[in-house]
């Protein structure tokens, strides 16, 4: 297959119309604007809509209008502007919409800077919204992965009638690399019998809601979203884990960050120290699962983070208290270098080889 | 005997809501007549606001979408963007249109959006109890201007269909009310006029419908219907402010 030089943010674009999404609506944020400018070109192209909307929240909520009629649909955005599409989130999320949000990471909190961060962490596996649910959100640590990522996003938001995100940072977004478009495995998708299509006066009414007054009524929603989400924990987790089993200390990285672990895997490998890595690739569901296989011997898991520790929750949860939990973060737009990662391993094991 | 007035198939047998007197129940039976008589019940999309009408999902006879607070002309502009041949109202109230959603509602005007805006304007919060809304008359009192409205303090009543006069994607803007039968009757026609212009792809229509609220207003509905003639139609006054292919006859 061909192989294409593609910058990030314009994969996703790419992706995303090969996954058949002809409805885009955003707003510009540094770093995710080519996400938008690609759309805004493109969309047109291939009989699709691109609409620049007045704010994050009005292009988060037609992104609800559109999902609602199940069509395939998507917007992006970068840290500020997707705390402003939260509300619109948690309304996808209890109306059960399929769609697919893009956060393109940036510094923060407040307006923060525009260099790469990963301290949207929190907010993208807790809900971010007001109330119970959650979202299957991943972490792609390459453009290809992007690109193949972004194309089964719009399958598992129908698969589970959910919203999906794809959580990159700004060195995703902006970096180029060569990427080919491989044909995603079928899934079974369910009809949308539920779209609001217009009723044709042939069906009752399809009703897209979420305010469910009586306390009981939403108690047995959630429970049946509580099962939902049990089924893509069981199914949809998902990590990359290398030289974990025999590692002296097993560091934890996801999307840039890993890579920038990876290095650090072979600088230490030359001094004869084995540094394990797990790299989530889904970060809800979080794959707790992937830290049995680890060296019950190893020194420490090592949390390696662009915030100042909010993933190293999930690993604190992950070990169980099997292994002390270490951290080392770079915030604020700096990104973590290898010999950094290398010095705090080498802290962990006591500077004793 | 011959049948002079049913219940439209437009509206579904559930039970409104709606305290006595209130006159949405009036202007959701206008709505839903209108997709009726127009035959576009079965390729309507309705959209729901927060609010007093919270519940018009459950009412309309045909398929609806339940927004978030002030955003139902972004969900609309989403379902239309995705349904072009679908006929798409928003119904929302003077809280949920004119403050919270005021983006919403402009943007949606100055694109254009092919849809169609019910906009009722009563002059206070009615769902959460009666709080002050951007239409809230000078010194009218509410439970958070209880000392009523004052310019000084919050301003001037917000004039919705004047203010998108300028906005030359808004092709359909009309007040107003449902005090009397005659006013009625012109608020159907106003309604049906509007659909019409989305139907002919005349791009966005808004209908701004006086609508009273005795419960909040503290009043009986008479009263209510009084004082709506008294104190809102002299601030804002009924007429067509743009129809398609002819300028405002209120405007300047």
């Amino acid at each position: 297959m061909e192989k294409l030089l593609m910058k990030g943010n314009e994969a996703v674009g790419a992706a995303a119309i090969k996954a058949g999404c002809r409805f885009f609506f955003g707003y510009p944020i540094t770093p995710q604007n080519e996400i938008p400018e690609y759309m805004s070109r493109e969309m047109p192209k291939v009989g699709g809509v691109f609409i620049q909307a007045e704010s994050e929240v009005a292009a988060i909520n037609m992104v609800y209008g559109a999902a609602g009629t199940g069509v395939r649909v998507m917007t992006s955005s970068s840290s500020p502007g997707i705390s402003l599409k939260q509300e619109g989130i948690s309304y996808i999320a209890a109306a059960e919409l399929p769609c697919v949000i893009v956060n393109m990471m940036r510094s923060g909190p407040g307006l923060g800077g525009i260099l790469p961060s990963q301290a949207d962490y929190f907010q993208a596996t807790r809900g971010g919204g007001n109330g119970d649910y959650y979202m299957p959100v991943y972490a792609p640590a390459s453009i290809q992965e992007t690109v193949d990522l972004v194309q089964e996003a719009f399958d598992v938001a129908d698969q589970y009638r959910t919203p999906v995100m794809i959580l990159g940072d700004g060195m995703i977004g902006q970096m180029m690399e060569s990427v080919e478009f491989h044909e995603i495995p079928k899934r079974p998708l369910p009809e949308k019998t539920w779209a609001t299509t217009g009723t044709g006066e042939k069906r009752p009414p399809n009703i897209i809601n979420s305010l469910r007054i009586v306390a009981e009524e939403l108690e047995d929603v959630l429970k049946e979203f509580q099962k939902k989400w049990d089924t893509i924990k069981a199914h949809e987790c998902r990590w990359e884990s290398v030289g974990v089993e025999d590692a002296d200390v097993v560091a934890v990285a996801y999307g840039t960050t890993s890579r920038v672990v990876r290095n650090a895997v072979k600088l230490l490998a030359a001094q004869g120290i084995k540094l394990g890595l797990i790299r989530p690739i889904t970060l809800w569901p979080y794959p707790y699962e992937a830290f049995d296989k680890v060296n019950p011997q190893a020194r420490a898991l090592l949390s390696v983070e662009m915030s100042l520790g909010q993933m190293v929750d999930d690993v604190k949860i992950a070990s169980r208290g099997r292994w002390p939990v270490e951290f080392y973060g770079r915030s604020g737009g700096a990104v973590p270098q290898p010999d950094e990662v290398v010095d705090a391993v080498k802290k962990i094991l006591g500077g004793a080889r | 005997m011959s049948l002079v007035f049913e219940k439209t198939k437009g509206m579904t047998e559930v039970e409104t809501h709606y305290c006595p007197g209130c006159t949405h129940g009036i202007i959701h039976r206008l709505v839903a007549e209108t997709l009726v008589e127009l035959g576009v019940l079965g390729k309507a999309i309705g959209v729901a606001p927060v609010g007093c009408s919270v519940f018009a999902y459950k009412y309309f006879n045909c398929d609806m979408h339940e927004a978030a607070h002030g955003r139902a002309p972004a969900v609309a502009t989403g379902i239309k963007r995705a349904l072009p041949d679908s006929v798409v109202f928003t119904y929302q109230g003077d809280g949920d249109l004119a403050a919270i959603g005021t983006a919403e509602t402009i943007h949606a005007a100055v694109r254009g959006e092919n849809i169609v805006v019910i906009f009722v304007n009563n002059a206070i919060y009615g769902m959460t109890g009666g709080q002050m809304a951007p239409t809230t008359l000078v010194g009218q009192k509410a439970t958070t201007s209880p000392y009523g409205r004052k310019v000084e303090l919050q301003g001037n009543p917000l004039k919705v269909c004047e203010l998108l006069t300028s906005i030359e994607g808004a092709t359909f803007l009309e007040r107003t009310a449902v005090n009397n039968p005659a006013n009625v009757r012109k608020t159907k026609k106003a309604i049906k006029k509007a659909f019409e212009n989305q139907i002919a792809g005349g791009g966005f229509s808004l209908v701004e419908v006086l609508s009273t609220c005795p419960t909040n207003w503290g009043m009986s509905p008479v009263e209510g219907l009084r004082w709506l003639e008294d104190n809102m139609m002299p601030h804002y006054p009924l007429g067509n402010f743009r129809s398609p292919g002819k300028d405002a006859d209120k405007e300047a």
